[in-house]
């Protein structure tokens, strides 16, 4: 189980980016973690994975562990060598290198069985089958998302831990990226899945955390988070009365005050 | 017609050890974004190493090849001494800002010549090689033996890089951590790895650079001068462009051994030693036309 305890991450000594934030991530499940820009999602996946250091951010308080190892002063190197991986927001793949060595840049750390991995990640993505040598930087946005996360997957990670991978593309390339996490999840890779897309992220999930302001604020399966008011108001944008019973009326909706009680 | 050709496989044969010197900064500068002005001192130490190593070796193999072996074993040497600079002095340094270490590394390239100006003593220490200034006749050309070997060891050396970068783990993680460092972190690269084996490559580089080019008069303080070439050639080629460095490198080779064979019958009021200026003066030419180089990336960046 990968795990993160009372984690508080500051940055540049200063900035305070997680609050006393606490997250499991089992074996081969899928965990939703939603919350709005700078809720600090992004920054408890660089405490998972080590990557803290290059953006001159540090954990202050708590523990970050794999099974009760402490990966605090893990490399990000190291850390992918004991099967986690990230997938960095914005798909980040090698633009100048061709898609099959965007691949083997992704087998680094297990060259050994490279060619088995290649196969597998070619078969769960056919549209990068079709292009091997084409350079990465040419492929579309959903493409790009796809290469990204075979490349997280030639090193047959335990867990993938995915940062908005259905950012800035369409509907139907979104289903498509859905459909494969659910695959990937399959074989038995944990997910830790971090969207901004709540409806795509909570159908598919079987636990979910909503963060704001550096901390976790809900923390329930994911079918009790897809039934919960404020989750559907806030993240679906259904409101109460929407699925039939009249319109929500502004009057008396004093939401602000709710967002107040979550984070209080 | 034959006095030209003759021009162009001298600077052809100059040309491609430039290359080599100018492969060293490109491959330093992907990996760290600063330029190193260090290779200078590493060229010297390679060239004094392979001076020492000649004579050793020939006991135990027969002339030719032990130029060859100590040249190899000398950018093992240097190839260390480089790994040992970047884990002392550049590594404590990264993120700070790129000028800062590029000034560190003149302060190494001085230090470092000092220690090995000790080794070479006042005069021009011999380097060893087998040949020296003989010259021999292909295709009717008339050319020395050592302009042909520094273009078959330079080609040999530039086939291996392409295949280390091409096809090993390590080429691919660096060509990776050059375009992305911190994706290349989350693919388990060890981006601190890649600064070193950036260092360490360059410095063989250099090493055998500097052998081969001492082949003519030999190692003397002055040698490393000779390095710096490799700053047109690179500007050149552009500053990120491997293969850019490569063919900079060789056009300053040519552009040196033509003004050399041809100034003093068409251009005599310039004085003697133009040829020392036309690397700088086409450098000059190509930045007023194409400011990030021939191959270089347009972005132009501030070192």
């Amino acid at each position: 189980m990968l795990s993160a305890r009372n984690l508080e991450v500051v940055y540049d000594d200063v900035v305070l980016a997680l609050r006393g934030v606490s997250l499991e991530v089992p074996d081969g499940r899928i965990v939703a973690l939603l919350g709005a820009n700078g809720a600090g999602k992004t920054s408890l996946l660089r405490a998972l994975t080590g990557l803290l250091d290059v953006h001159e951010g540090e954990i202050t308080k708590g523990s970050v562990s794999l099974d009760g190892e402490d990966l605090r002063r893990t490399p990000p190197e190291a850390v992918v060598r004991k099967g986690v991986r990230q997938v960095l927001e914005g798909r980040r793949v090698f633009v100048e290198l061709s898609i099959e060595e965007n691949l083997k840049v992704g087998a680094h750390t297990a060259r050994a069985s490279m060619a088995e991995n290649l196969e597998r990640v070619y078969s769960l993505f056919p549209v990068l089958s079709d292009r091997r040598s084409l350079t990465a930087g040419y492929l579309s946005g959903g493409e790009q998302q796809m290469l990204a996360m075979g490349r997280a997957m030639m090193s047959n990670p335990r867990y993938l831990l995915l940062d908005e991978p259905s950012l800035g593309l369409a509907p139907l390339m979104v289903e498509a990226i859905r459909d494969v996490i659910v695959e990937i999840n399959s074989t038995g890779t944990g997910v830790l899945l971090v969207e901004q897309n709540a409806s795509m992220a909570l159908s598919i999930a079987h636990h979910g955390y909503v963060m704001e302001t550096g901390r976790v604020v809900l923390d329930k399966p994911a079918a009790e988070l897809l039934a919960d008011d404020d989750v559907r108001e806030f993240y679906l944008g259904l409101h109460p009365g929407e699925d039939g019973s009249g319109r929500k009326s502004f009057r008396d909706a004093k939401h602000y005050r709710r967002k107040k009680r979550w984070s209080a | 017609m034959s006095t030209f050709l003759e021009a162009v496989v001298r600077g052809l044969g100059t040309g491609s050890v430039y290359a080599l010197l100018a492969l060293g900064f490109v491959i330093i500068y992907k990996a760290t974004s600063v330029i190193s002005f260090a290779q200078p001192a590493l060229m010297l130490s390679g060239a004094v190493v392979t001076s020492y190593l000649v004579p050793a070796m020939g006991v135990l193999l027969f002339t030719g090849f032990s130029f060859f072996f100590s040249v190899a074993i000398a950018a093992i040497i240097t190839a260390a001494l480089a790994l040992l600079i970047e884990r002392l002095a550049i590594r404590p340094m990264v993120g700070k800002a790129v000028f800062v270490v590029a000034i560190i590394t003149l302060g190494i390239d001085i230090a470092v010549r000092v220690v090995v100006n000790g080794f070479i003593g006042l005069g021009a220490r011999p380097i060893g090689f087998p040949w020296g200034l003989d010259r021999v006749t292909v295709l009717g050309l008339d050319v020395q033996i050592r302009h042909l070997v520094m273009m078959g060891t330079v080609a040999l050396v530039i086939t291996a890089l392409y295949f280390f970068f091409q096809r090993s783990k390590y080429g691919l993680a660096m060509r990776a951590a050059a375009l992305d460092q911190e994706a290349a972190m989350t693919m388990g690269v060890s981006v601190g790895g890649v600064f070193a084996l950036s260092w360490a490559i360059a410095g063989g580089l250099a090493a055998i650079a500097g052998s081969l080019l001492a082949t003519g008069a030999g190692v003397d303080r002055q040698l490393w001068i000779v390095a710096l070439v490799a700053l047109p050639a690179i500007i050149l080629g552009g500053l990120d462009s491997l293969e850019g460095a490569v063919i900079g490198g060789l056009l300053i080779g040519v552009a040196e051994a033509l003004v050399g064979t041809y100034q003093r019958q068409y251009a005599p009021w310039l004085g003697d030693n133009v040829a020392l200026v036309a690397p700088y003066a086409l450098m000059l030419a190509v930045l007023l036309v194409r400011p990030y180089g021939i191959f270089g990336t347009a972005e132009v960046r501030r070192v």
